[in-house]
Formats: structure tokens, C-alpha cells, sequence
């Protein structure tokens, strides 16, 4: 008998305390996937947020920090001057943490051109504190802070964190991708390999966003959640490469 | 040998001299020889400097390093430490040993630049929220704070727990001659192994965190966190006594504040008036018992408190005193200080 679909041996055997149809169980599962596939898994560090993947630690097998709220981009940095060159360093945080309270450390690690990987997760929406207006929730999208709608006039606007941060001179790669269906998971996965390649190649900070849900918060099916993901979200948040410095240097 | 430092890049050299090779800081006056010091020192000697975008991301990077493994500092003054304080908590509760340099200005608010000891409930009581203290220590010259810095890795280390130090504006910024002491050599200083996670491939993560969501796991490590403490408090407390073993009026000052009172102390005896002094080194731990242990002399008259503040440290005094004797207050804030002559006025006519 051939095994031919196996769990990542990156993560470990806790279950994951996601809620059911929560796309943070599959992005978790991109980044073992990938760093065992660049056999960069054994001594990879993670540095993990304040938000629904605050548990993380829990689950990738790898040397593990968990941040105060915002700063895992700073952590990392500081991890960088550390340890061994070779060593990935990855954070993963949501938008509240990396959009909001840590808005200038993440600007900042961009800006400095920090050999890290930035996992960004999207869902527009603060998951564990039950469901209040994130730095991304969209124009008329409803939230505990914002019951009738956020309103740009009364909450502001909505953040585009991969445009903002093309602007920068110091990020190396910056990709918006999806988990709303298969061909999309395995878009992904590409962008999340292409950016631990830009870390490996020593060339600066990858950024990869992806448009997430919440079907607990948004009151959703999983299914309505991916479709509303899919409708809604990535029409509001663009798929695409922002920038990629590989392809600037051929 | 001894050469003219400045107390700022004092600090910065001993804390090289000591093994720390990382240091995260962000400008703020009077502290920013420090980081002018160790951007171009740190680098010679195979180490890191980063000017982060905040204090607070400064303490988080602090985090990061300590986390990893390696012998790192940052340093601040007043409102630049008050924004430092959550990392501050979550590095004592993920049992970080790292060194945090307070070069008091006076407050509140953005205050002023002038020295100032407005910072002693921050510093001692924990600053940051939950239960925890770091250990604190209160230097009063140039070579004292070398010796300190030199050391304080090697207590932070010890205990995993942050250290802080604390002198203020006049400290920072005065010279005076100092001897440096040699150079550590990096593979005597601890094994990290077991706990840092700098990307280990032996199967067995290291996690640093400070997430105990469990109420019994939480007050289990409270506790332990306390034990640590007692031990600390056994082992680390220190206090300088001078000339209290016949003196009936005995002032309690620390860092620059106690030099003052020393030569207030020299003058009072000329005039037949038996001073003394006792200085605490370590603010936390605190030496209750050094001055409990005055309180019960005969010939003890009163303590008089001596601050840079509004009377912060009095209370620690108060609680060593025990209401065995008066405990009295002579500060000046706003970044004032004291002069000798004022403190022989206060004892002479008690005002």
C-alpha cells in the first residue's frame, strides 16, 4: 500500500481548535507543506500572533514565539540578527494584529528589507474577540463595532496592505491570494513556496496575503463564507503579485 | 586601566565588555549615547544594532533576541520605558533574561529632559500589567554603573528574568573615570540550549510564550514566578551603609541622590550632628531588612527619605520602618536637585 496524501510533518498531531470551515487550518497546512517540501521544516522559527492563530506554537513543529499583539514582524527582525542565516523565519498574523495595532512594525520590517516571511491572513474581521470591525473590513460589511455596516464617513476606510506596501523600496515579494476553492488553494500554495525561495535566495521580505473568512463572525455556512470570499473579497482585495524583485532583476 | 567615560557610553562599553551583542533602542533624551555607542560598537564585535521605528517595538525585538538565545539590551528614558512596560511584562512572563537601561527624565508627560527618580513605582512595582517584578538596580557613579551593567547579564541570566537599570539625566550625561573590565570571552558565558528557540533541528521545539490560558497553569507559574523572587530576594538584595553605625538622623537615597546626601552627611558631622546614610543598590529586591534593622537602634532618631520625585521610595522606607521611628521627606522635582546645603537645613530645622 502507497500512502499518497499524508499530514505535513511540520505539524504536529495537536488538533486544531479552528471553528469548522475556517481557512486558517488550510494555510497552516500550506506552510508545513511547503517548508517540508524545501526541507526547511527541522529548523525553521515561527513567530505567531495575538488573535485566532495565537496558538500556533501548538501546532507547527518548529522553534516557536508567540508576539505580543502587532509586533511579531519586530520579533522576527530581531530573531534575523540572531540565528543562522539559513534558518526560515516566518510570521503569521491576522489583519487586526499585522493591519492595525502593528501597522508600523509591519511597515517597518518592510521598509528595512527584513529576510522573513510575512503570512498575512485577511478575513476582514476580529475572529477571537468575537467579531468587531477590522482594519479590512469592507464598506457596508457588518461587524459588532459597526452593526449597521461599516461606513467609511463615520469608521473609515479600509486598508490595501499589499498596494501600500509596493510602495516600499525593502519588500522582495508581495502576493494576494485565496482559499475559496482548490485551484486557488493550490495558487497558494505556489505563492507561499515562491516566497520562502525569496527568503532562502537571501533577497528580503515576502509578503503573502490571503483573502480568508470567517464564517463563525460572518454568520455564514462555510460554504456561504467561501462564496462570499470569493464575490465580495477578492473583488474588494484584488488577487495578484504587487511586486516581485526575481523578476526586476532578470 | 581607568579613562574619562561618560556615563552613557559607559554603560554602552560595559554591556559589550559583558557579552551583549544585540541592542534595539529608539532616540530620546538623555539616554542617546547609548545607541549612538553601540550602532557603530556593536558591529566591531560581530553583534547586531537595530533603531527601531518605536520603543515599542524596540522591547519586542528585545523579546526576539533574548528569546533566541543571545545577550541583548535596550535602553530609554522616562516615557520611552513607560511605552516599553507590556513587552516588559511579557518578557518576565516568558522568563527572558535581558538588560533594560532607564535614564530617568522628569515627568509626568512628556515632562522635561532634567534628571529626575519619577520612575521608582514603575521600575520596582512591576510597571507593566499582571504580577511580576524585574530586578532593578539603582547605580550612583560612572564605575558603579560599569560594574552593574557587567554583572546584570549574568543576574538576568541566573534567574531568567529582565534586569533593569536605573540612573537619571545627570548620571547619563556627567564624566567621570572608570575602569572598564575585560572583555567576555562569549563561550563562558551560559548554555541557552535547552530553552532558546534559534531554530533548533533536534525534534524537540523550543516555544517562548507567555500565553497560559489555563487558570490553574497560570497560577501555578505565578507562583513559581514568586519563588523566583524569594530566591532573588535572598540572594541579589544590596545596599551601601555609610556612616549609620553611630548616627541618629539617617537619610535613604539612591543613585545620584545619595551622592548629595554623602556630602550633606560630611557637613552635618562637622557641625556635630551624627548623619548617616543608608543606599539602596537594588531597588527591587529592597533592603527592608538593612533599614528595619536601623529602625530598632536607640539611637536612631528619624529617617529622612531623600527623592528626586514627589516621595515614591518613601513608602518602601515606611514599610521597612515599620512605624518603629518617623520616617520623613526631602524632594525635589521638575528635574531640580538638591543641593548638600538644603539637606543640612531640612536636619537642622526640620524644613
Amino acid at each position: 500500500m502507497k500512502i499518497v496524501a499524508d499530514k505535513p510533518k511540520m505539524l504536529t498531531e495537536t488538533p486544531l481548535h479552528y471553528c469548522p470551515g475556517c481557512t486558517h487550518g488550510i494555510v497552516h497546512r500550506l506552510v508545513a507543506e511547503v517548508l517540508d517540501e524545501l526541507g526547511k521544516a527541522d529548523n525553521a522559527i515561527g513567530v505567531v500572533p495575538v488573535g485566532c492563530s495565537v496558538f500556533g506554537y501548538k501546532y507547527f513543529r518548529c522553534d516557536v514565539f508567540e508576539a505580543a499583539h502587532g509586533r511579531a514582524p519586530a520579533v522576527a527582525s530581531a530573531i534575523r540578527r540572531v540565528v543562522n542565516p539559513d534558518n526560515m523565519i516566518f510570521t503569521y498574523q491576522g489583519d487586526g494584529d499585522l493591519a492595525s495595532i502593528g501597522m508600523a512594525e509591519t511597515v517597518h520590517a518592510c521598509t528595512r528589507g527584513e529576510n522573513i516571511t510575512v503570512i498575512f491572513i485577511n478575513n476582514g474581521i476580529y475572529g477571537m474577540t468575537g467579531g468587531q470591525m477590522a482594519p479590512t473590513t469592507m464598506p457596508g460589511e457588518k461587524a459588532t463595532t459597526c452593526i449597521y455596516g461599516r461606513d467609511p464617513k463615520v469608521n473609515g476606510n479600509p486598508v490595501h496592505m499589499c498596494e501600500m506596501l509596493a510602495t516600499l523600496t525593502g519588500p522582495a515579494y508581495i502576493e494576494r491570494v485565496s482559499c475559496y476553492d482548490v485551484p486557488h488553494v493550490i495558487k497558494a500554495k505556489a505563492a507561499i513556496k515562491k516566497a520562502f525561495q525569496v527568503q532562502m535566495a537571501k533577497k528580503g521580505l515576502s509578503f503573502i496575503e490571503v483573502v480568508a473568512n470567517c464564517p463563525t463572525n460572518y454568520h455564514q455556512t462555510p460554504l456561504e463564507s467561501m462564496q462570499f470570499v470569493k464575490e465580495k473579497g477578492c473583488a474588494f482585495y484584488p488577487l495578484g503579485v504587487f511586486k516581485d524583485i526575481t523578476k526586476e532583476d532578470k | 586601566m581607568k579613562k574619562l567615560w561618560k556615563g552613557n557610553e559607559a554603560i554602552a562599553e560595559a554591556a559589550v565588555a559583558a557579552g551583549c551583542r544585540y541592542f534595539f533602542g529608539y532616540p530620546i533624551t538623555p539616554q542617546n549615547e547609548i545607541p549612538e555607542y553601540l550602532s557603530w560598537r556593536l558591529p566591531e564585535v560581530g553583534g547586531a544594532f537595530i533603531q527601531a521605528e518605536s520603543e515599542v517595538s524596540a522591547i519586542n525585538m528585545l523579546y526576539g533576541a533574548a528569546g533566541a538565545g543571545a545577550r541583548a539590551m535596550t535602553s530609554s528614558s522616562s516615557p520611552g520605558i513607560s511605552l516599553k512596560q507590556e513587552g516588559i511584562s511579557y518578557i518576565a512572563a516568558a522568563e527572558l533574561p535581558c538588560v533594560i537601561v532607564n535614564m530617568m527624565r522628569s515627568g509626568p508627560g512628556l515632562g522635561g529632559i532634567q534628571p529626575a527618580q519619577g520612575d521608582y513605582f514603575q521600575a520596582t512595582k512591576g510597571g507593566g500589567h499582571g504580577d511580576y517584578h524585574p530586578i532593578v538596580f539603582a547605580p550612583s557613579s560612572i564605575q558603579e554603573f560599569v560594574d552593574i551593567t557587567y554583572g546584570a547579564f549574568d543576574v538576568a541570566d541566573k534567574y531568567r528574568t529582565p534586569v533593569m537599570i536605573i540612573g537619571d539625566g545627570m548620571l547619563g550625561q556627567m564624566m567621570e573615570p572608570a575602569e572598564i573590565p575585560p572583555m567576555r570571552d562569549l563561550k563562558t558565558l551560559p548554555d541557552k540550549n535547552e530553552w532558546a528557540a534559534c531554530g533548533h533541528s533536534d525534534g524537540r521545539p523550543r516555544i517562548i510564550n507567555s500565553l497560559r490560558i489555563e487558570p490553574d497553569e497560570l497560577e501555578a507559574f505565578n507562583n513559581h514566578l514568586f519563588k523566583k523572587y524569594e530566591e532573588i530576594t535572598k540572594n541579589e538584595t544590596r545596599c551601601e551603609e555609610y556612616l549609620t553605625s553611630d548616627a541618629e538622623y539617617i537619610f535613604v537615597a539612591y543613585g545620584s541622590v545619595a551622592r548629595i546626601c554623602k556630602a550633606a552627611i560630611v557637613e552635618l558631622r562637622a557641625q556635630g550632628i551624627k548623619a548617616g546614610l543608608i543606599r539602596p543598590i537594588t531597588l527591587y529586591p529592597y533592603p527592608t531588612d538593612a533599614i528595619a534593622s536601623k529602625a530598632k537602634c536607640d539611637k536612631v532618631k528619624k529617617f529622612i527619605t531623600v527623592e528626586m520625585s514627589m516621595g515614591q521610595m518613601i513608602e518602601d522606607v515606611r514599610l521597612a520602618v515599620n512605624g518603629l521611628k518617623p520616617v520623613e521627606f526631602y524632594g525635589r522635582s521638575g528635574g531640580n536637585v538638591m543641593m548638600p546645603a538644603d539637606l543640612v537645613k531640612y536636619v537642622k530645622e526640620g524644613k
